[in-house]
C-alpha cells in the first residue's frame, strides 16, 4: 500500500506557476481556480487522493511555498508499535 | 491492525530563506536557486557566518530573501567586493549571486581575476541567456539566432559574436578549485544542482580556491513563454549549447560524499 | 618621533599605516605607484590586508566591500585611475560608509602625462560620481601636511561616515622632504553597529546604496545633506600668510599655493602688500574666511595648476566686489615663483576691472608664454 502524503501550500508565496503541477508524478496537483492569494494568484493544491509525500513538488517550487508531510511507512510503524 | 502512524515532515521551507515573498516572476528558477542555497546554508549550519553579495539584475534584492548578512554591489563588481570582504574576514563564508549580464558582460574582468587569484569565494552564476531586469536584451550567453530586444532579427554571430561558456572559461585557471554547470529545469537536474552548490560552499569552507556553479535557468517573461514552456525551451536549446558537467573539481571535493 | 627624509608617496602610505588602515587595494599608476609598493611590503609585515587589484575599477570595489565590514580601508590612484573609481565612489557615498582615497594628480585630460597638475579639482570636489554627495577633500602642500592630512582623513571619514579624499599632486607624491611620522596606532577592536560581518547572534543586516522607493531615496539624500551641513560647520581648514595688511590676496591650494608663497614673500621684499590664503579643506571650502578678506582687498589673484577650477569657488564668494585675476599652468606644467611674482606686480599696480570670466584675460597672456616654452 503506498504511503499517504499531503502538502500545505503557503499562499503568501505560491504564484500559481504550475511547475509543481507538471512535475508531480501522481498528477494530483492543480491550481485552485476558486481561490486567489493576497497577490492575486490561483494557488496550487491537492485534488483527490494519491499524494505519496515524495516532495518532488517542493523540489521544483521556486517559492519554497510547499510543506510536505507523509505518514511513516506502514511496516516501520508496525515495528515501532511492537517495540512499545 | 489499527496503527497510528507517526507523521514525517518530508520537506519544509529552509530557515535561511527570509519570510519574504519574492518579486521574481511566477515560475522563475531564481527562486529554485535561492531555495537550494538556503537549504545548503541550513545543512552546513553556516547562516550566521555567511555574507552574500547581491548583483545588479533581477536578483538585486536578493538581500531581502536570505536570512544572512548581505551587501549590494555595483553591476559586475560583486567578485571584487566579495574579495574585499573575504580578505578581511577569511573565516566567513562569502558568496556572490550573479546573472549573465552581471558576471559575463560588465563583470568579466572581475570574475576572471577573482578566479585567477583563487579567491576563496563561492559564486552562483544564473545563466538564462538574456537580460531579465532590463526587459530582455541580448546577453553574452544568448544563443545564436535567439531573438531579444537588441537582437530583434535573432543573434547574428557575424555581427554580435558567439555565446560565452563561463564554466569552461574559468576552469583552466589555476586558482579555480571547482567549476561546474548544472540546470534547474527538472527534478533530477535540480537535485544534482543542489549537490554542486553544496560542493561549492564546502570548497570555500575547506579553502580550496575559487568555486563557481553555473545554473542554467529560465526567463519565461522575456523569452515570451509560460513557465512550463520555458523549462522545455531550456532543455531543448540551452542544454546542447551549455553542457551540464564538471569542468574542474579539486581532488578533495571529488572525494566528498554528499 | 624624529624627522626623516621622506618621499611623499611613501610618507602618505606609512601615515595611513600608523593611522590604523587595515586593508589597502590599489593599482599601479604613475606618479603614485610607490604608495602601492610600500603597502605591498608593509601590510603583510603587519598581518594586514594588501592586494593589487586588476584595475582601479576592481580596487575601489574591493575597498567598498572591505569598508562594509567596518574596517579602516583605503585606496590611492592618479587622475585617469580616479576617473575609473567614480562609479565606486558614488556607491560608497550612497551606502554611507567611511573610505579614504588619495589622488595624486597628473596632467590631463585623458592619458595626459605623469607631471603634476591640479586638474582633478572639479571631479573630486564637485563629484565625478553620479548623484548628490560631498566628500571631504583635503589638499596638502608639503610632505608633512600630506602625512597629517592622511591621518586626519581616516578620523573624519569615520566621524561622518563619508569619503575623505587627500588631493595631492605628482610633485608632493614624488618630492622628498624632512617630515615626522606619527606613532603607530593600535587597530580598532570594536566595529560600528552598521558593519556587515556575519549575522552571529543578531538580526541580519545589509548595506546597499539602492533605495528603490524615491521617497526613501530622498530621505537618504536628506541625511547626506544634513551631514554635509554639519561638515561645513566643523571641518573647514586653511592657512593664512601675511594677510593682516595685504591689499593683494593670492589664493592657491596645494603645490600652487606653495609656489605662490615664494612669490608672495619675494613681492613683500619689493614692498608690495600681498598675502596668501591657502585653503587646506577644499571641501568644505573656507567660504567665510575668504569672504572676510574681501573687504580689505584691492584685488585677488587665484593661482592654480589647471584652467581655473577652484577659481569658480573664489568668484562665487567674492561676488564681483573686487577684481579677481587668474594665473594657471596646465597639462602638468608647474608655475615658477618668478612668473607668479610678475602676476602679483601686474595685479598690484595695473588698473583692473571686475571681469565676467578672468580666464579670458589670462588666456591672452598665457598663450605666448606656453607656446614659447613648448
Amino acid at each position: 500500500m503506498p504511503v499517504r502524503g499531503w502538502i500545505e501550500v503557503d499562499e503568501l508565496y505560491c504564484k500559481g506557476c504550475e511547475l509543481c503541477v507538471s512535475a508531480c508524478p501522481q498528477q494530483v496537483l492543480s491550481l485552485d481556480m476558486t481561490k486567489l492569494t493576497p497577490k492575486g494568484y490561483h494557488p496550487v493544491n491537492l485534488h483527490g487522493e494519491g499524494c505519496t509525500g515524495c516532495a518532488i513538488c517542493a523540489l521544483v517550487c521556486p517559492e519554497a511555498a510547499l510543506t510536505v508531510y507523509r505518514e511513516a511507512a506502514p511496516r516501520a510503524a508496525r515495528l515501532a508499535a511492537q517495540e512499545v | 491492525m489499527d496503527v497510528t502512524t507517526p507523521v514525517q515532515l518530508v520537506y519544509q521551507r529552509p530557515t535561511a530563506l527570509a519570510r519574504m515573498p519574492t518579486h521574481y516572476c511566477p515560475g522563475c528558477t531564481h527562486g529554485v536557486a535561492h531555495r537550494l542555497i538556503a537549504e545548503v546554508m541550513d545543512e552546513m549550519g553556516i547562516r550566521e557566518k555567511s555574507i552574500g553579495v547581491a548583483p545588479v539584475g533581477c536578483s538585486v534584492f536578493a538581500y531581502n530573501y536570505f536570512d544572512c548578512d548581505f551587501v549590494e554591489a555595483a553591476h559586475g563588481r560583486a567578485p571584487a567586493m566579495a574579495t574585499g570582504i573575504k580578505r578581511l574576514l577569511p573565516d566567513r563564508i562569502v558568496f556572490t549571486y550573479q546573472g549573465d549580464g552581471d558576471l559575463a558582460s560588465i563583470g568579466m574582468g572581475e570574475i576572471v581575476h577573482a578566479a585567477a587569484r583563487g579567491e576563496n569565494l563561492t559564486v552562483i552564476f544564473i545563466n538564462n541567456a538574456i537580460y531579465g531586469m532590463t526587459s530582455g536584451q541580448m546577453a553574452p550567453t544568448s544563443l545564436p539566432g535567439q531573438i531579444t530586444t537588441t537582437s530583434p532579427a535573432g543573434r547574428d554571430v557575424e555581427e554580435m559574436g558567439f555565446p560565452i561558456r563561463m564554466a569552461e572559461l574559468l576552469a583552466p585557471l589555476d586558482g579555480v578549485g571547482y567549476s561546474a554547470r548544472r540546470s534547474l529545469h527538472d527534478p533530477r537536474h535540480i537535485r544534482t544542482a543542489k549537490k554542486a552548490i553544496r560542493l561549492a560552499f564546502e570548497g570555500q569552507q575547506r579553502g580550496l580556491g575559487f568555486a563557481m556553479v553555473e545554473l542554467l535557468s529560465n526567463c519565461p517573461t522575456n523569452w515570451g513563454m509560460t513557465p512550463l514552456e520555458s523549462l522545455r525551451w531550456l532543455e531543448e536549446h540551452m542544454l546542447p549549447a551549455y553542457p551540464v558537467g564538471d569542468f574542474k573539481v579539486a581532488p578533495v571535493l571529488a572525494e566528498l560524499r554528499i | 618621533m624624529a624627522r626623516e627624509l621622506l618621499k611623499g608617496n611613501d610618507a602618505m602610505a606609512e601615515a595611513a599605516i600608523r593611522a590604523g588602515v587595515e586593508a589597502y587595494f590599489g593599482y599601479p599608476i604613475t606618479p603614485q605607484t610607490e604608495l602601492l609598493e610600500l603597502m605591498a611590503r608593509r601590510m603583510p609585515e603587519l598581518g594586514r590586508v594588501f592586494l593589487q587589484a586588476e584595475s582601479e575599477v576592481a580596487a575601489i570595489n574591493m575597498v567598498y566591500g572591505a569598508a562594509c565590514t567596518g574596517a579602516r580601508v583605503m585606496s590611492s590612484s592618479s587622475s585617469p585611475g580616479v576617473s575609473l573609481m567614480m562609479e565606486g565612489l558614488s556607491y560608497i557615498a550612497g551606502t554611507e560608509i567611511p573610505v579614504v582615497l588619495i589622488d595624486v594628480m597628473r596632467g590631463g585630460p585623458g592619458l595626459g602625462n605623469i607631471a603634476p597638475s591640479q586638474g582633478d579639482y572639479n571631479q573630486i570636489v564637485h563629484g565625478g560620481g553620479h548623484g548628490d554627495y560631498h566628500p571631504i577633500v583635503l589638499a596638502p602642500a608639503s610632505v608633512q601636511e600630506a602625512i597629517d592630512l592622511t591621518v586626519l582623513a581616516f578620523d573624519l571619514a569615520e566621524k561622518y561616515r563619508c569619503i575623505t579624499i587627500v588631493l595631492a599632486d605628482g610633485s608632493i607624491g614624488q618630492m622628498m622632504e624632512p617630515a615626522e611620522l606619527p606613532p603607530m596606532r593600535p587597530l580598532c577592536s570594536t566595529y560600528p553597529d552598521w558593519a556587515v560581518r556575519g549575522a552571529k547572534g543578531r538580526q541580519r543586516r545589509f548595506l546597499s546604496s539602492i533605495y528603490i522607493d524615491p521617497y526613501a531615496e530622498e530621505v537618504t539624500n536628506l541625511r547626506l545633506m544634513q551631514r554635509w551641513v554639519e561638515i561645513q560647520a566643523n571641518e573647514v581648514r586653511y592657512r593664512e600668510y601675511s594677510l593682516q595688511d595685504a591689499e593683494v590676496i593670492v589664493v592657491g591650494f596645494g603645490t600652487a599655493g606653495r609656489v605662490a608663497l615664494s612669490a608672495v614673500r619675494a613681492a613683500r621684499q619689493e614692498g608690495i602688500r600681498v598675502g596668501l590664503f591657502r585653503p587646506i579643506s577644499l571641501s568644505p571650502y573656507p567660504n567665510q574666511a575668504l569672504d572676510r578678506l574681501v573687504d580689505q582687498a584691492s584685488a585677488i589673484l587665484v593661482v592654480e595648476m589647471n584652467s581655473g577650477q577652484m577659481l569658480d569657488e573664489v568668484l562665487r564668494v567674492v561676488k564681483g566686489r573686487v577684481p579677481v585675476e587668474f594665473y594657471g599652468r596646465m597639462g602638468g606644467v608647474m608655475p615658477y615663483p618668478e612668473e607668479i611674482l610678475v602676476e602679483i606686480r601686474r595685479v598690484a599696480t595695473q588698473p583692473l576691472e571686475v571681469a565676467q570670466d578672468p580666464r579670458l584675460g589670462w588666456l591672452k597672456r598665457i598663450a605666448p608664454v606656453a607656446a614659447s616654452q613648448n
